[in-house]
């Protein structure tokens, strides 16, 4: 790896890798335990529409794929607030209709297209130095957002009625949460792709939260979780020639049975020294 | 029944309507709840009981009619007047927070910002309320380690960390057994002595022995500031159920010298 390290695009890639994995890990713990895995996934495809729109119409591709999520997040907030029983349909309906217009309207866009693979995998290894920054400044300013509001967002994911009786505006705060997440997903989506966003902002976050006692040390486990995961998925990529994104995802997945395999050693553990304590 | 004799009033409901798609769930409900008071409030499902409850909190807005909750001295918002206890203590339960973290939410303020955890005196404030509950040494267990009477304990220590005046409970033993079902009724009745409490149960046969009033609700309202209870009585009774009649009513009636009950 050390050798790999002359190479520019797999410095910018290891760059992109730690703040897709610090943003994943402090907006996908929020996701996880606010129950928003599904809600997220909905809109990281139907911001497929978005970009299909601004292909269509010329604009920028971040205009498009931006305004197109944050206003189908928006709505899927509403609706997740407005009829939770039903929620999880309507958002399965605009997840697939999102994707399908823009599918649609790139096919009605004349000359080269953007191919659907690089949307759900992401290009890792080909990042340019500008989208760094640009995505650094991101991750900066929902960092910033997220922790101005920590106390309010603990007391809301633990207990939305409490929080509300206790004060606090959660509906606002609801809105803005998932208006976050929607950024988040569209600016890490072209960096690293839809697929392994979608694991950055579940698996890490799911592991950690067995191990730790706080949302915020569930939120700094899950950053160095994705950092590794990022970390060896590039080291296997680039010393076997495979595929960064679905690496990543892998090694990831592996990381997941895994803490599954050792909670499974460990319960069986405690059994049989528990038998041998009452023999 | 002792009647307290200057009555500090902390919750008054006058005239309160509230509907829903056009149907009536409240319908012109009068209470007021007194400082000292440890009212039951029962009824059929349906009967607009959790809705009560709601409007008392803040959560709904009445249709009409007003709710008036005298504010604590000791805070500006009238949010931490009550302290609330919800009926399901089985929720969120893998969220990474520890029983002393879930008691110390209860201290939380709005519009605190850049916030990450507790100061040294609200934690030993959550520790003591924790040991008045008895369960001190639970304190630093995560929440998916505990018990449901103890999750219980701990959603009871959180509703009471922020010293309020009047503790709610939404039918807090749905998930108790039946011995920790009167170990919890018999904290109830401890706290009562310095605490007003305002419960929403099922289980008139149960509550009747240790509450001092009770409110019949199904759409109306009836209040029985005080009655005479007796297990046999009830128990007789409670087929009827409040679905038509409102059995505290009926027993009061059925015992010659009960003061207060009417029908």
């Amino acid at each position: 790896m050390i050798d790999a390290l002359q190479f520019e695009f797999i410095r910018n890639a290891l760059l992109a890798g730690l703040l897709a994995s610090i943003i994943c890990g402090v907006v996908g713990t929020l996701i996880v335990v606010n129950r928003l895995v599904f809600l997220s996934g909905g809109i990281a495809h139907s911001a497929y529409g978005g970009i299909g729109l601004a292909f269509f119409m010329g604009w920028p591709y971040m205009l498009g794929a931006t305004s197109f999520a944050f206003a189908s997040s928006m709505v899927m907030a509403a609706v997740s607030l407005k009829s939770k029983q039903r929620a999880d349909t309507i958002i399965g309906v605009m997840w697939s209709v999102g994707m399908a217009t823009g599918i649609l309207l790139l096919d009605m866009t004349p000359g080269y297209n953007v191919d659907l693979m690089s949307y759900l995998f992401g290009s890792i290894l080909s990042v340019p130095g500008s989208e760094l920054i640009s995505m650094g400044g991101l991750t900066a300013a929902i960092l910033l957002l997220i922790f101005f509001f920590y106390d309010d967002l603990l007391a809301m994911s633990y207990d939305e009625e409490f929080a509300q009786v206790r004060g606090v505006a959660v509906r606002r705060l609801y809105f803005m949460l998932i208006g976050t997440v929607a950024v988040t997903v569209v600016i890490v989506v072209q960096v690293v792709g839809l697929i392994l966003v979608i694991a950055l902002l579940t698996i890490p976050p799911y592991i950690a939260e067995k191990y730790t006692k706080s949302l915020l040390q569930m939120m700094m486990l899950s950053c160095l979780l994705g950092m590794g995961f990022i970390a060896a998925g590039l080291w296997g990529a680039y010393r076997y020639d495979l595929t960064s994104g679905a690496a990543i995802i892998f090694v990831a997945g592996a990381g997941f049975f895994l803490s599954l395999f050792v909670d499974k050693m460990v319960s069986m553990r405690k059994k049989r020294l528990w038998l041998k304590a009452h023999e | 029944m002792n009647i307290v004799s200057i009555a500090e009033p902390i919750v008054e409901i006058s005239n309160l309507c509230y509907s829903n798609d056009g149907i009536d769930i409240l319908h012109d409900i009068n209470l007021t709840v007194n400082k000292g008071d440890f009212i039951a409030i029962i009824g059929p499902n349906g009967g607009g009981k959790t809705t009560l409850l709601k409007l008392i909190l803040g959560l709904l807005k009445p249709t009409r009619g007003t709710i008036t909750i005298k504010e604590n001295t000791r805070t500006r918002s009238g949010a931490s007047a009550i302290g609330y206890v919800p009926q399901h203590v089985n929720h969120n339960l893998s969220f990474p927070a520890t029983a002393l973290d879930v008691v110390l939410m209860g201290t939380h303020k709005p519009g605190r910002r850049f916030r990450f955890g507790n100061t040294a005196a609200e934690k030993e404030d959550a520790r003591e309320t924790l040991a008045k509950l008895g369960i001190a040494d639970c304190a630093d267990r995560k929440i998916i380690a505990l018990s449901g009477g103890q999750r219980q304990r701990v959603l009871i220590a959180r509703a009471l960390v922020s010293h309020p005046k009047l503790l709610v409970l939404d039918e807090p033993t749905a998930s108790i057994d039946t011995k920790g079902q009167t170990e919890f009724y018999e904290l109830l009745v401890e706290l009562n002595k310095e605490q007003t409490i305002l419960m929403v149960s099922h289980d008139l046969l149960v509550v009747s022995k240790y509450v001092k009033s009770i409110a019949c609700l199904n759409r109306r309202m009836h209040y029985h500031q005080s009655f005479g209870s007796s297990g046999e009585v009830l128990d007789a009774f409670y087929s009827c159920s409040v679905e038509e009649i409102c059995p505290v009513g009926v027993i009061s009636k059925g015992i010659p010298d009960s003061s207060g009950g009417r029908a």
